[in-house]
């Protein structure tokens, strides 16, 4: 619905991607891990391989829990935008079709976190 | 002499000389132009006669009561300060609930008075003019109180030296801020139901009476104070409030569905704000009052069904945050704890562990949840930190799009599941903590995607001080961000363990006790 | 019933202030928390000038209640006799 206001009310999204210097966003959480309190924003170039946001990225923010060295890569599973998904690791952000504020979900059977509490 | 001396005048025939009667229509310009704020929300006046002032406070009463007030205040402040009163408290971890307070709520009161002197220009009656002039004025003394009372910490103790810029650029605070400006820029009837009657009838006595009464039992007396003082005017407030509902759904029945939209987006949003309450009050008062869900439970589920169950007769069914609200008031404060426990090396407050005989309290007034989902957690970290790993997460999180808090609050069928909601509006991708946030999103959508996120306002390069250059190779984001935020790294953030403020409490204390 | 409630400041005047409720409102029910005392009344709560002033041995004018309210619950109206809060339902 429009904006009830005296004059036209139409804006600029704060967040277009044009916005960010080359960069996209991207938010990952890993499910049922809530060491980590909320999921998180990556911010990585669209040419990066897939392979690298999970080697990198997710390893600089992940690495503190002792799930993490654990998880074997062919076996999570993966949601984009709450959709069953398959990731090409060898291709890059862009080719997976991850676009700008898209949200990947990953799950680890077997890790249940710490204590098997799912934290 | 069975002379008789004119009767003073009675209280309603007072108020009527000395504020109704003061009304007049204009001639020269037609009222609509006079008044262009009253009309395009959609709210329909036809009467502005009938608006009810059970209060009847006239102006020269209001000075009088007002004036009394401030000169209680600072004379309590004044003693407080000359008995070193801070070294009373119960704790020094107290003082990081003190530190949060500066941070976020003067701005609050400042916008509120900005919000009211609005109103007060633009209402049609005299009536809610002179209520909403005299509410200004409260919050403009309310902003100044607190901070006044609030400077004498600031002498002793770290993170509160410059609250009023960090109010625009912290992360956390972006959230308290958002909520604001939202208000702010609504209509004047979206702000009476925001402000005057959401956040002052409803969940005021959330912020004010438990924290207050805790300042109170934790030593507190320059809190207690200002809080005590602030509060005297919110009874005027929440009348005022209370009116203005009752006013707008008498007026026209078409008001009806306007009225209870602004009611569930603005309890749905207050109520967001006030989970930091919550974590206050479980965590970070060394002396509890009681639990955030006992406060709930009486101040919003109790007295707020005796307001809801009366408005039914316009109409009005209760706020629809109350369902999601039954779920949260269980998990909020620890979800919330222990998002700034590991972020805590970007905040201006420190954070801790709550000790064993502080766990073990939280699982009496929390037996359904605690041990069984945050207990772990916490006993997890305590054995991380003995092993010299106090785990600081430095990941910046996903944001919600309209309260801009973190995606920290779980599903309301399952505590261990993140609650994710999304939406898509003009071809860029929004993100929800929750049905709530979203609906309020997809309702005034060019509002929120102007929202200033902090994490992706860092991306963009709009939280760096000017002259920093992000390019550089051995560029350090969390330190250039931490330079704007005007923190200082090891002094205003980390562990309480091991703290500036830890030390000198101990110290001065001990001095104030012996030779 | 909903209870309309009122709390204040616990201060040597909000003494008589509660003592005079208690006169009152025979079903009043006084909860004291730290610095501040709040009572609950089923469906009505009255506050009576006279009553006050003959506590606090003063006159006493009902507005000077702004001084140490903390908060309120029900619809209110106020006169120079009489302080009410009540609920209609």
């Amino acid at each position: 619905m429009a904006v009830s206001a005296l004059r036209t009310y139409v804006f600029e999204p704060a967040d277009a991607e044009k916005n960010f210097h080359g960069l996209r966003i991207v938010y990952v959480g890993w499910d049922k891990h809530l060491m980590f309190a909320s999921p998180f924003m990556l911010a990585v170039t669209p040419d990066s391989s897939f392979g690298d946001l999970v080697a990198k990225n997710l390893a600089d923010a992940y690495g503190a829990h002792p799930d993490f060295a654990k998880v074997d890569w062919s076996k999570v599973e993966w949601l984009k935008n709450s959709q069953p998904w398959t990731p090409d690791f060898g291709k890059s952000v862009d080719a997976n079709g991850i676009r700008h504020k898209d949200l990947l979900r990953f799950r680890t059977p077997g890790l249940a976190g710490i204590g098997g509490k799912d934290i | 002499m069975d002379m008789k001396a004119n009767k003073k005048l009675g209280l309603k025939e007072r108020y009527a000389l000395m504020t109704r009667d003061l009304e007049w229509d204009t001639t020269y310009e037609p009222m609509d132009k006079v008044f262009p704020c009253t009309s395009y929300e959609g709210i329909k006046i036809h009467d502005w006669d009938k608006w009810q002032d059970p209060f009847r406070l006239t102006m020269d009463a209001y000075w009088k009561y007002q004036a009394e007030k401030e000169r209680k205040l600072y004379a309590i402040i004044d003693a407080f300060n000359q008995n070193n009163g801070h070294l009373g408290v119960t704790d020094a971890r107290y003082l990081n609930a003190v530190k949060l307070f500066i941070g976020a709520v003067p701005h609050l009161e400042y916008m509120a008075f900005r919000g009211f002197s609005h109103l007060g220009r633009q209402m049609v009656g005299a009536g809610p003019r002179v209520a909403c002039l005299m509410q200004a004025i409260d919050e403009l003394r309310h902003y100044q109180t607190q901070i006044h009372s609030i400077s004498n910490y600031n002498k002793y103790y770290n993170g509160m030296h410059d609250f009023a810029n960090q109010m625009s650029r912290v992360w956390y605070l972006s959230v308290t801020k958002s909520f604001f400006d939202d208000a702010y820029t609504s209509g004047p009837f979206e702000f009476m139901v925001a402000i005057g009657f959401s956040f002052e009838y409803v969940l005021t006595n959330l912020l004010f009476v438990p924290f207050i009464s805790g300042a109170a039992y934790n030593g507190d007396m320059a809190a207690m104070t200002f809080g005590f003082s602030a509060q005297s005017d919110e009874a005027r407030h929440m009348t005022l409030g209370l009116e203005c509902i009752k006013f707008m759904l008498e007026q026209d029945p078409d008001n009806l569905p306007i009225v209870q939209r602004w009611m569930d987006k603005w309890m749905h949003r207050g109520a967001r704000i006030l989970g930091v309450i919550g974590m206050m009050m479980d965590y970070m008062l060394p002396k509890r009052v009681m639990s955030w869900q006992e406060a709930w439970e009486a101040y919003y589920e109790q007295n707020g069904s005796a307001l809801f169950n009366d408005l039914a007769r316009y109409g009005i069914r209760p706020p629809k945050v109350g369902q999601l609200a039954a779920f949260e008031k269980e998990h909020i404060s620890h979800q919330l704890w222990a998002g700034f426990y590991q972020y805590g090396a970007l905040t201006s407050f420190h954070t801790w562990i709550p000790s064993d005989e502080e766990m073990d309290w939280l699982s009496s007034k929390y037996p359904n949840t605690f041990d069984k989902y945050y207990r772990p957690r916490w006993e997890y970290w305590k054995e991380e930190a003995k092993q010299g790993r106090r785990f600081y997460n430095k990941t910046l999180p996903m944001l919600c799009q309209t309260c801009q808090i973190p995606l920290l609050f779980t599903e309301p069928d399952d505590p261990t599941q993140i609650s994710y909601r999304d939406t898509e509006y003009k071809g860029e991708h929004y993100h929800f903590c929750s049905d709530g946030c979203k609906e309020i999103f997809e309702h005034e959508p060019e509002k929120y995607i102007q929202s200033w996120l902090p994490a992706h306002q860092i991306v963009q390069g709009n939280s760096f001080n000017p002259g920093t250059d992000p390019t550089a190779p051995d560029f350090d984001v969390v330190g250039a961000v931490f330079q704007h935020y005007n923190m200082q790294h090891g002094r205003d953030n980390l562990d309480f363990d091991g703290s500036e403020d830890q030390k000198n409490f101990a110290a001065w204390r001990a001095a104030a006790t012996k030779n | 019933m909903s209870n309309a409630f009122i709390a204040f400041q616990k201060n040597d005047e909000t003494r008589s202030i509660v003592e005079a409720i208690i006169a009152d409102n025979p079903n009043a029910i006084v909860n004291e928390q730290p610095g501040m005392v709040k009572v609950d009344v089923p469906g009505r709560l009255t506050i009576k000038r006279q009553t006050v002033s003959d506590l606090m041995g003063r006159d006493f004018d009902l507005q000077e209640l702004q001084i140490h309210l903390i908060t309120i619950s029900g619809h209110l109206d106020e006169t120079d006799d009489e302080f009410t809060l009540s609920w209609n339902s």
